[in-house]
């Protein structure tokens, strides 16, 4: 399995910080709004395969909203000397244990500790079965992380994307942070459009197995495959309302790209858009009352809204000739779309909906594909580098880049999974 | 004597006609199964083995018209040009003697997204089947569907490769 290789880069000089062989974080003084915590290595972390506070660490410093104090091990979690801690720059400081549970499986138990209220913020005590042992030290940075900024953590998340080394193309499922990664399917034709569904447990994806393409959903637990949209012509661009209840898929059986909805098992279809020209890239809105989509009826590409009932569509971008891609944040706030400006650039722009405010977010010239993290603060995408197709991961207010590269060919079509219980 | 050298000369002949049919259509898996011609057996001298020729399917001739597959484009437009004009209306005159089905794959140039270059090679697919239909090809014996940039004929980042990829493809299935 490749290895995908994390680079976190941050405007400005560097520092280099220890990570595991295929892990390279570069930071640098992102401003003063980075909380300062201290993360202690757990007691007895040594017995657990997973190194769980250094995955902490790494999850915190990749967010880029913290600065990460070493603190060596602290044993007595009963007795914190907070003042020497505030003394050290801590706002806070993350403790933990480790011991075995039998089967090979771990109790690990986390406190975060307010060096500024002198006392327990929060606690999660889990048990991990072996091969989860990474799982349990994302779910620890997800609660120092909600704890500490009051937004939900997303390092438990998982993220699906389609690799591609000659003919071998393969749709596989990893950790947030690039770990942990999972086949979904091998296939020697390409596989496009991944889309995760709202409970993390299927994908909905365009296989071109049937030399051309068609539109599948696979369970990941069960590998149970349905074809769901396999209509004479085109089947493409899936997208999963809110609620799991029905995909969205643009449809060329008439002669031209449509937008239709259908019930998840790819019943019940009905035409939405009717536009004698493409429309395409249908996405629910957060709260499923609308579909965002991308349509050349005024010429080249725009990005527009319409009731999923149909209707008459209003158009959102306005910006340049060419803006495609259009992904609404979970608060129903911000797009995230793929715009073409002077110079001929595919770049990665975000629009405030309420102020029409608009923001270019990369340097790169081949984006495509953005997914926001579910907790709205990250935006996953495709970019080029070295003319290998490579992941970017930034914040939305264009702060915190990173990029994760595997080691050969290509790495394309990513999407960041949901929430999981 | 005589006999033996005409088997023997049938038998190349039928290993050369072989050789001549094999595969133009580039997508279709080489068979599995190759029949062997029959030989006698050594101490049978009286023995006849038959050898059946066929007359060559035209689309099978990779030096006929037929062979020519593909349509191309000009950049960021979705009419067939001129120089297509002549692939469309030989496969339109093969199909209206034979009964066959194809697929016609849209193709783009892969700058862009590839949900929006999946909509912009079924452009091209679309307008290869509407000119095949203006010329008495049936809708059902024809489905036009797109690869958009996943499956470039041409794997460099330049024009010239842009313009080999930016195509509509004739396959038989």
């Amino acid at each position: 399995m490749n290895k995908i290789k994390y680079m976190f880069v941050v405007a400005g000089a560097a520092l280099s910080v220890s990570a595991q062989a295929q892990l390279r974080v570069e930071i640098s003084g992102v401003g003063s709004n980075q909380i300062p915590v201290a993360v202690a290595t757990f007691v007895n972390e040594g017995q657990a395969p997973a190194q769980i506070s250094e995955i902490i660490k790494a999850d915190l410093q990749r967010s880029g909203a913290f600065k990460i104090i070493d603190a060596g091990t602290v044993t007595d979690m009963n007795n914190i000397d907070y003042g020497a801690w505030k003394s050290r720059g801590a706002d806070a400081v993350v403790i933990g244990t480790v011991s075995p549970a039998g089967n090979g499986a771990f109790d690990v138990r986390y406190r975060l500790m307010s060096t500024i209220q002198s006392s327990k913020l929060s606690q999660l005590d889990q048990q991990a079965p072996a091969q989860y042992g990474r799982l349990a030290a994302h779910r620890i940075a997800d609660d120092v992380y909600e704890k500490l900024t009051g937004v939900k953590g997303a390092f438990s998340t998982r993220i699906a994307y389609v690799t591609q080394q000659g003919r071998s193309y393969r749709l596989e499922v990893a950790d947030a942070d690039g770990e942990g990664v999972q086949l979904a399917l091998s296939s020697n034709e390409p596989i496009i459009s991944p889309s995760w569904s709202p409970d993390g447990t299927k994908v909905a994806y365009v296989s071109f197995e049937q030399k051309k393409p068609v539109v599948y959903v696979q369970n990941l637990i069960t590998r149970q495959r349905t074809v769901i949209a396999n209509e004479k012509g085109s089947n493409s661009a899936p997208a999963w309302s809110p609620d799991g209840s029905k995909v969205a898929v643009a449809l060329s059986k008439t002669g031209n790209t449509q937008v239709y909805i259908a019930n998840a098992d790819g019943s019940g279809i009905r035409r939405i858009s009717n536009s004698t020209g493409i429309d395409t890239e249908p996405q629910f809105s957060a709260d499923g009352q609308y579909i965002y989509f991308t349509s050349d009826r005024s010429g080249g590409p725009q990005i527009y809204r319409m009731s999923v009932n149909g209707g008459d569509a209003q158009r959102v971008t306005f910006g340049g000739p060419y803006n495609i891609s259009p992904r609404i944040s979970s608060d129903g706030k911000t797009l995230a779309y793929i715009s073409r400006r002077d110079g001929g650039a595919f770049q990665l722009y975000v629009l405030d909906l309420e102020t029409r405010q608009e923001q270019r977010l990369s340097d790169t010239t081949s984006d495509e594909s953005p997914s926001f993290a579910p907790n709205g603060k990250y935006i996953l995408y495709a970019t080029e580098s070295g003319r290998r197709k490579s992941l970017a991961v930034v914040s939305v207010d264009g702060r915190v880049k990173q990029r994760l590269t595997i080691q050969a060919g290509n790495i394309k079509e990513p999407t960041w999974g949901p929430f999981m219980k | 004597m005589q006999n033996a050298k005409n088997i023997a000369f049938l038998i190349a002949s039928a290993a050369l006609l072989a050789a001549c049919s094999t595969p133009v259509k580039v997508t279709e898996p080489a068979p599995v199964v190759e029949s062997k011609p029959a030989t006698p057996p050594a101490a049978d001298t009286r023995a006849v083995a038959p050898v059946e020729t066929k007359s060559i399917d035209p689309l099978d001739d990779p030096k006929g018209v037929l062979a020519n597959r593909s349509v191309y484009f000009d950049f960021d437009s979705y009419v067939v040009r001129q120089d297509g004009q002549s692939v469309v209306q030989n496969h339109s005159a093969y199909l209206a003697k034979n009964q066959r089905q194809i697929l016609i794959q849209g193709n783009t140039d892969e700058r862009g997204g590839a949900e929006y270059n999946l909509a912009l090679g079924q452009k091209r697919a679309e307008a290869v089947r509407k000119s095949m239909a203006a010329l008495g090809v049936p809708e059902g014996r024809m489905e036009a569907v797109s690869l958009g940039k996943e499956k470039p004929k041409a794997e460099g980042h330049n024009e010239e490769a842009w313009s080999q990829n930016r195509r509509a493809d004739i396959v038989y299935k």
